[in-house]
C-alpha cells in the first residue's frame, strides 16, 4: 500500500512539474530572447483556462475548449506584445515589474467583470477519464497521465523547434546577440512578438489543462507564477533545459515533501503535532531547496553563459 | 534662506498630511482620520524600501515579509499578553506586551533579522534574479503563515484592545495618527540622514557603478547587505503600527500583491525622492478610496492609471512637479 501511495505522489509531483515546465518554458523564453521579466505570465495562463472552459461550455466539447485556450492565450500574448510589452525591452527591470504588475491588475480585474467572480468548472473529456493500474494494487488518474504526457511531448517539440528550425535558429541568434539579428536583416519586431505569443500559448495550455482538475477563476495563475520563478531561478534564467530539470525538481519535491515530512516528523513527536510541523516546513520546502542551490550556483543550475 | 522646489514641494506634502486629519475633525468626518492614518503607514513602509530600491537600486519584490512580520509580531506580543500567557517558556518565561515601544523594539530586530537572512542569500545575485528570489521568499513567508495553525493561520489573528503608548490615549483615532505621522518623519530623517552619509554615497554609487566602488576599496556586498536590513526594519515598523491600525493581522499582508503596492507607491511619488513614497502613499491611499466608492472595478483603473505613468510619466509625481533629480 506505501509504495502505491509512494508511486502515486510521485507521478502527482512530475504532473506538477510537467505544468510548471509549460509556465517556465514560456517566461525563459521570453527572458532569454528579450530580456523581459513578465509578471503577466500568470494571467495568460489564467486566460487559457477561462477560453477552455468557456468553450468547453458553449460547445461541449473539451478539445475545441483546448484549441481555443491556445488560440486565446496567444492572440491576448501578441496584442499585450504589441501595445504595452514592447515598449519595454529597453526600459530597466523596474519599469518591466511594474508595467507587467499593472498587467496582472487589469488582467484579473477585466476577466471578474467578464466572467464574473464564481468559479467555472471544467470536466475532464471522456476520452481521458478512467484510471489506469500501478504497480501495487492502486489506480492513477489517466488524465493526470495524459497531461505529463503532454508535457514530455512539448519539451520534446520545443527542443526540435529551437535546434531544428529556421525559427529556432532566429530565436538561438536573438538570445546570444539582439542588434546582430537585426543588422543582419531578420525582421526582429515581429520575431518578438512570435516568441511572446509562443510563450503566452504555452502558459495557456497548461491553464487549461489543470483547469480540468481545479476550478478555473481569477487569481489562478499567480501560485503558479511564483512556482515558476522558483523553477527557472533554479534552473538558471534563460536555460530551457534548466526549466525542464529545474520544474521536475520543483514539482516532485514539493509533492513528496508534503507527503512524506509530516510522516517523518512521527517519528520524533507526537503525531499532532508532526502534522502541523510537517506541514508548515513542507509549504516552505522548494524556497529552502532554491536557497540552497543558490548559495552553491547564483546562477543556478544551468546559468547561461553572455 | 532659498529653498528649493523639491523641499518646498515636500514641506507642503508634510503639513498636507498633517492637516487632513485636523480637518477632518472640524467637520466632523472622523473616517478621514483613518484614511490619512492609511497614508501615514504606507507611507512609511515605502520610506523603507525606498533606502534599497530607491538608494541602492535593489528591486526588493519581497518587502510584504518585512511588513507581515512587523505584524505578527504585533499581533502575536498582544495576543498572549491579552490572554495572559507566556510567549515562550523555555529557556526563561517570556511574557507577551502590550506596549507598543516594546513591540516597535521586537518588530524592528525581528525584521532586521529577517533581511539579514533573506539579504544575505538573494544578494549574492542581482537584476531579475534578485527581483523574483526576493518575491520567492516572501511568498514563502506567506505560505508559512498560512500553514502554520497556533497564530489563526489563513484567518489570521485580532488584536483586541490596540496597543498602549505611554502617556496617550491610543484608541482615539487622532492620538493614533500623530503617533504613527511623527515615526513617519522619524523615518524620513534616517532616510535623509543615511542618503547624505557615507554610507549613502558608497549605497547610491554602487548602484550606479558596482566595479568602481569596489575598486577604491569598499565592498557592495556590505553595503547593500546593510541598506536591505535597515529597509526591512523600517518596512517591519510600519507593518507593526498597520496591525495596531486594523486591529487585525493576517497572511494578506504577507502577499506579492502588499510587496507590489510597495513599489507602487515609490513609483506613483518619485524613486528615490525623500518624500517620494509619502506623495506616493497619499496619492495611492486617495486614488483607492474615490475610485472604489465609484467602481467595484477600481483595480481595473488602477492596473490602466499604473500602466500609464509606467510607460509615459517617469519620475512620478514629484518628479512631474519638482522637475528631474539632481542626481539620477
Amino acid at each position: 500500500m506505501q509504495t502505491a501511495l509512494f508511486i502515486e505522489q510521485l507521478l502527482n509531483g512530475l504532473q506538477l512539474g510537467v505544468m510548471l515546465f509549460l509556465m517556465a518554458a514560456g517566461l525563459t523564453l521570453i527572458f532569454g530572447v528579450m530580456g523581459l521579466i513578465n509578471l503577466a505570465h500568470g494571467s495568460l495562463y489564467m486566460v487559457g483556462a477561462f477560453a477552455c472552459a468557456a468553450v468547453a461550455a458553449a460547445t461541449g466539447s473539451f478539445w475545441l475548449g483546448l484549441a481555443a485556450s491556445l488560440a486565446a492565450a496567444a492572440a491576448a500574448g501578441a496584442i499585450v506584445e504589441i501595445l504595452v510589452i514592447r515598449r519595454l525591452y529597453e526600459r530597466d527591470h523596474l519599469d518591466q515589474v511594474l508595467a507587467t504588475f499593472a498587467l496582472i491588475l487589469i488582467f484579473s480585474e477585466g476577466t471578474r467583470w467578464i466572467f464574473g467572480s464564481f468559479p467555472l468548472y471544467l470536466d475532464i473529456p471522456p476520452l481521458l477519464q478512467g484510471s489506469v493500474p500501478l504497480p501495487g494494487g492502486s489506480r492513477y488518474q489517466l488524465y493526470r497521465l495524459a497531461i505529463i504526457g503532454v508535457g514530455v511531448a512539448v519539451a520534446v517539440g520545443l527542443y526540435f523547434l529551437i535546434a531544428r528550425t529556421r525559427l529556432g535558429m532566429r530565436i538561438r541568434a536573438g538570445e546570444s546577440d539582439r542588434e546582430m539579428i537585426g543588422a543582419l536583416g531578420v525582421d526582429i519586431r515581429t520575431l518578438y512578438t512570435v516568441v511572446f505569443a509562443l510563450g503566452a500559448a504555452l502558459a495557456g495550455l497548461a491553464g487549461a489543462l489543470v483547469g480540468a482538475l481545479q476550478s478555473v477563476q481569477v487569481g489562478m495563475g499567480e501560485p503558479v507564477l511564483i512556482l515558476a520563478f522558483v523553477v527557472i531561478v533554479i534552473g538558471g534564467i534563460g536555460s530551457i533545459k534548466g526549466a525542464l530539470v529545474g520544474a521536475v525538481i520543483v514539482g516532485v519535491v514539493d509533492t513528496m515533501g508534503r507527503f512524506l515530512l509530516p510522516q517523518l516528523f512521527t517519528l520524533v513527536m507526537p503525531a499532532s503535532q508532526a502534522t502541523t510541523v510537517g506541514a508548515a516546513l513542507a509549504s516552505m520546502l522548494i524556497y529552502i531547496v532554491m536557497a540552497v542551490i543558490l548559495a552553491v550556483r547564483p546562477q543556478g543550475l544551468f546559468a547561461v553563459q553572455r | 534662506m532659498k529653498l528649493s522646489r523639491e523641499t518646498t514641494i515636500n514641506i507642503v506634502l508634510a503639513l498636507l498630511l498633517l492637516a487632513l486629519p485636523l480637518v477632518a475633525m472640524q467637520i466632523g468626518k472622523p473616517f478621514y482620520v483613518t484614511l490619512a492614518t492609511r497614508m501615514a503607514i504606507l507611507g512609511l513602509a515605502a520610506v523603507g524600501l525606498n533606502i534599497a530600491l530607491g538608494l541602492g537600486g535593489l528591486v526588493s519584490f519581497g518587502h510584504a515579509a518585512f511588513f507581515g512580520v512587523g505584524g505578527y509580531v504585533a499581533g502575536i506580543m498582544a495576543t498572549h499578553a491579552f490572554n495572559a500567557t507566556p510567549l515562550a517558556a523555555f529557556p526563561f518565561a517570556i511574557p507577551g506586551t502590550n506596549q507598543m515601544l516594546v513591540i516597535w523594539a521586537v518588530a524592528i530586530v525581528v525584521g532586521g533579522l529577517l533581511a539579514l537572512a533573506i539579504g544575505a542569500i538573494s544578494l549574492r545575485t542581482s537584476g531579475v534574479y534578485f527581483i523574483m528570489i526576493t518575491l520567492a521568499f516572501a511568498q514563502m513567508t506567506y505560505y508559512f503563515a498560512i500553514s502554520w495553525p497556533a497564530y489563526g493561520g489563513e484567518d489570521g489573528l485580532s488584536i483586541y484592545v490596540r496597543n498602549a503608548f505611554p502617556g496617550v490615549n491610543t484608541a482615539v483615532p487622532l492620538n493614533y495618527f500623530l503617533i504613527c505621522y511623527a515615526v513617519l518623519l522619524a523615518a524620513l530623517l534616517v532616510f535623509a540622514l543615511a542618503r547624505n552619509s557615507r554610507f549613502g554615497a558608497a549605497l547610491q554609487a554602487a548602484r550606479q557603478n558596482d566595479v568602481r566602488v569596489a575598486s577604491v576599496g569598499i565592498r557592495p556586498f556590505r553595503v547593500r547587505l546593510a541598506a536591505f536590513v535597515i529597509s526591512g526594519m523600517i518596512t517591519a515598523l510600519a507593518g507593526a503600527l498597520f496591525a495596531d491600525l486594523n486591529r487585525f493581522v493576517s497572511p494578506s499582508m504577507l502577499s506579492w500583491h502588499m510587496s507590489g503596492e510597495f513599489i507602487v507607491l515609490i513609483i506613483l511619488g518619485g524613486v528615490g525622492r525623500l518624500f517620494g513614497p509619502v506623495a506616493g502613499a497619499m496619492l495611492f491611499v486617495m486614488f483607492e478610496y474615490i475610485l472604489g466608492g465609484l467602481t467595484e472595478r477600481w483595480q481595473l483603473f488602477l492596473g490602466l492609471a499604473l500602466l500609464g505613468v509606467v510607460l509615459f510619466a517617469r519620475g512620478g509625481l514629484i518628479g512631474l512637479i519638482a522637475g528631474k533629480a539632481r542626481h539620477g
